[in-house]
């Protein structure tokens, strides 16, 4: 799709939902170097959310929405929890089917994408928490990394399974009490990060929300890189304060806390020697856009 | 608007001509071949212009997802692969159908269960999935023979059920199977059953439609839901989910969408109809004896028959060929002059009786039986028997009679 495609017929412009008439005129649909700081001034892919006063997933979400480099052709895949509230406000298609089978779902749904539009990009990003990715849909998860399955996978990690109210998950620290761990978690926090290096990933990031920039460059890595190599996972904390005794206003604090070196959200990356090297040519040929714009701007106005 | 042009007349990439489904199953030449059933499941594939196969190995249906894998390498299906599990395997059935491929998968006993969530899931997202079910027990202690208990499982999902007598009934209904899901006013998922080793491992004589001919390809933009693949202009669809309006608003919403599946499955029916020529097949309905069945056991049924007439009972057959939809106005048409009905099974809970007893009048005339289960084979003589002892004939037993 692109955005010739999403233009209203003018008999019909005043009976058209405000969000379409909306995204027709201010989407940063086409605009090649969108990103978080359009956030308020352009209409994004959400602008409210059903989720708790002060939710980093909130956050997180709007970043990466922000942040996608094609949403114009970009279908995301969620699963069971909070994600799934918010996903019927997001104006890209999207997926919701059970729990934990978001990357069997991806992997068919890139693969059919592919088989219709061979000559096309169709971007596919999962996006759930970390039950669904960790515990029931692990095997799903690996799976469609050893067969490298061009797509990124986002997991929300909340460390607990917040949406059916704070119970034990795989990645959530050791010791922590939680329902369903009435006397602690007794097993470290599973090292999935590390486990998706292992398992084909090309990119592999573990961080919090807390830094927007950020955010937006890992998801535009993911996505180029999953598009032309291979698999790609991004770890983000979004805690729920809800479930963690924390207050609307201590979200983002809670993050800043969790990134410091020898915490377990301190900023981790890996790419494979094949992304390095695409990462490289993007942005040389990034650069030579840039310039290229910057000297066609510097004729205009000679003119 | 873009010009909507017909495909039919022109060829895919192997050099098949798209051609319509009516003609192709009704008027194109037939070729008789000697295949077996998982043969023949590969040769209907051929033609049937499928998208995506996932394949995943459980017996006895391992042979024709593997025969399926040989026909993605020779260039007739667009992608293939094996998944991790059943419930993998249908849920990435899921996602390809969501972006729009026509999607085919095979499964048998265990993972028909294992896999069973995804089922009315893959109706309530009014997928047009095509899985075939070769019937297997799936119970324990393990076995791998064929019984049909989980097809009891499969009636209450929103899908379409066909059960297949013969493998001709495989090869033309895999082909019909689409014609009637991806209709707009149906567009859901077929389980087409069948009995495992029966129909899968046994050779057949089956009249097959020529191979340089193939079913049009799948229009995802004639479902009746959004295709997930953002060529439609998306909107947010809500400002909340339904759940976060109202708990009522919720469960009507939910119990709308229900009905409406529920809807879609009687509006096959026509497209059923029209294709099988009927939901039922029948014979000697005048009779005061009618065995009602599905699957192999109608074969069983009609041998029973041939054998009760050289002892001068009359008898006659009603072949269940649907069993969502329902063929509930057939059946008590075709058994309203039976004074006994006898429905043979193969499983142990007679499923298939029950829906006739709670279908037709009197349904004391249903005698429930008789039953084979754990795989073992149905030889006609026990239906005789079952019909003699019913109406009081002198019959011997099997071990009686010596042979």
């Amino acid at each position: 799709m692109s955005k010739e495609r999403i233009q209203i017929s003018e008999a019909l412009y005043d009976i058209m939902p405000s969000d379409y008439q909306d995204l027709v005129k201010s989407a940063t649909y086409g605009k090649e170097d969108r990103g978080w700081k359009d956030i308020g001034t352009s209409k994004e892919l959400i602008e409210q959310h059903s989720l708790c006063a002060g939710c980093p997933e909130s956050m997180a979400f709007r970043y990466i929405l922000a942040s996608l480099p094609n949403p114009e052709d970009t279908v995301m895949v969620g699963s069971t929890g909070c994600t799934s509230l918010v996903f019927p406000m997001v104006a890209v298609h999207n997926i919701h089917s059970l729990f934990g089978n978001q990357n069997a779902i991806a992997s068919g749904l890139k693969r059919a994408l592919s088989v219709r539009f061979p000559d096309r990009v169709k971007d596919v990003v999962v996006l759930a928490g970390d039950g669904a990715t960790v515990d029931i849909g692990l095997d799903m998860t690996l799976q469609a990394w050893f067969r490298q399955e061009k797509f990124t996978t986002i997991c929300f990690d909340n460390e607990l399974y917040a949406n059916t109210g704070g119970q034990e998950s795989g990645l959530m620290q050791k010791g922590f009490v939680a329902k369903m761990a009435p006397v602690g978690k007794l097993f470290d926090k599973v090292r999935l990060p590390e486990i998706a290096r292992e398992s084909g990933c090309h990119y592999v990031v573990n961080c919090t929300v807390s830094k927007p920039s950020l955010v937006e460059k890992v998801i535009r890595n993911a996505v180029h890189i999953a598009r032309e190599i291979g698999p790609t996972y991004l770890q983000l904390y979004t805690p729920c304060i809800l479930e963690i005794g924390k207050n609307s206003m201590e979200g983002l604090q809670e993050m800043r806390d969790s990134e410091k070196p020898a915490e377990r959200f301190a900023y981790k990356e890996y790419i494979s020697e094949p992304a390095k090297q695409l990462l490289t040519e993007l942005a040389a040929k990034d650069k030579e856009r840039k310039a290229a714009a910057k000297q066609l701007a510097a004729q205009a106005q000679a003119n | 608007m873009a010009e909507i042009k017909s495909v039919i007349g022109t060829q895919n990439k192997k050099g098949q001509t798209y051609t319509d489904a009516w003609k192709l199953l009704n008027e194109a030449p037939r070729t008789p071949s000697f295949f077996t059933g998982s043969e023949v499941i590969k040769e209907a594939i051929r033609r049937a212009s499928c998208d995506v196969m996932i394949a995943y190995p459980i017996t006895p249906q391992s042979e024709a997802a593997a025969l399926i894998g040989e026909l993605f390498a020779e260039g007739y299906v667009g992608d293939y692969f094996r998944g991790e599990s059943e419930f993998a395997v249908m849920s990435q059935c899921a996602g390809a159908a969501f972006g729009g491929a026509r999607v085919f998968t095979t499964t048998a006993g265990p993972g028909t269960m294992r896999a069973m969530e995804n089922f009315p899931m893959w109706a309530g997202a009014r997928l047009p999935i095509q899985m075939i079910v070769t019937c297997r027990g799936i119970n324990s202690p393990l076995s791998i023979q064929p019984d049909t208990l989980e097809i009891a499982y499969l009636l209450n999902t929103g899908m379409l059920v066909w059960h297949a007598e013969t493998a001709q009934d495989f090869f033309d209904w895999i082909l019909k199977g689409y014609m009637v899901s991806e209709e707009p006013d149906v567009h859901l998922p077929l389980a087409l059953c069948c009995d495992g080793f029966f129909v899968t491992h046994t050779k057949d004589v089956v009249n097959l439609t020529p191979a340089d001919m193939c079913l049009p390809p799948y229009d995802p933009y004639r479902s009746p839901v959004p295709c997930m693949d953002m060529e439609c202009p998306p909107v947010r669809m809500m400002r909340d989910p339904f759940v976060m309006k109202s708990n009522y608003i919720s469960y009507a919403t939910h119990a709308s969408w229900q009905q409406e599946i529920w809807a879609a499955v009687e509006r096959s029916r026509k497209h059923s109809i029209h294709w099988l020529n009927g939901l039922i097949d029948t014979e000697n309905t005048d009779a005061d004896i009618m065995i009602v069945s599905s699957g192999t056991a109608v074969s069983q049924g009609r041998e029973a028959i041939r054998m009760l007439e050289d002892e001068g009972v009359r008898c006659g057959l009603v072949k269940v060929k649907t069993l969502r939809p329902w063929p509930e106005e057939e059946i008590r048409e075709a058994t309203k002059n039976a004074k006994h009905i006898f429905v043979p099974e193969f499983n142990v809970t007679g499923w298939l009786a029950k829906e006739i007893r709670a279908t037709i009048p009197n349904p004391h005339r249903v005698h429930a039986g008789p039953h084979v289960c754990g795989g073992m084979t149905m030889p006609p003589e026990i239906i005789v028997s079952e019909i003699k002892t019913a109406l009081g004939m002198k019959t011997l037993s099997l071990a009686g009679r010596g042979s």
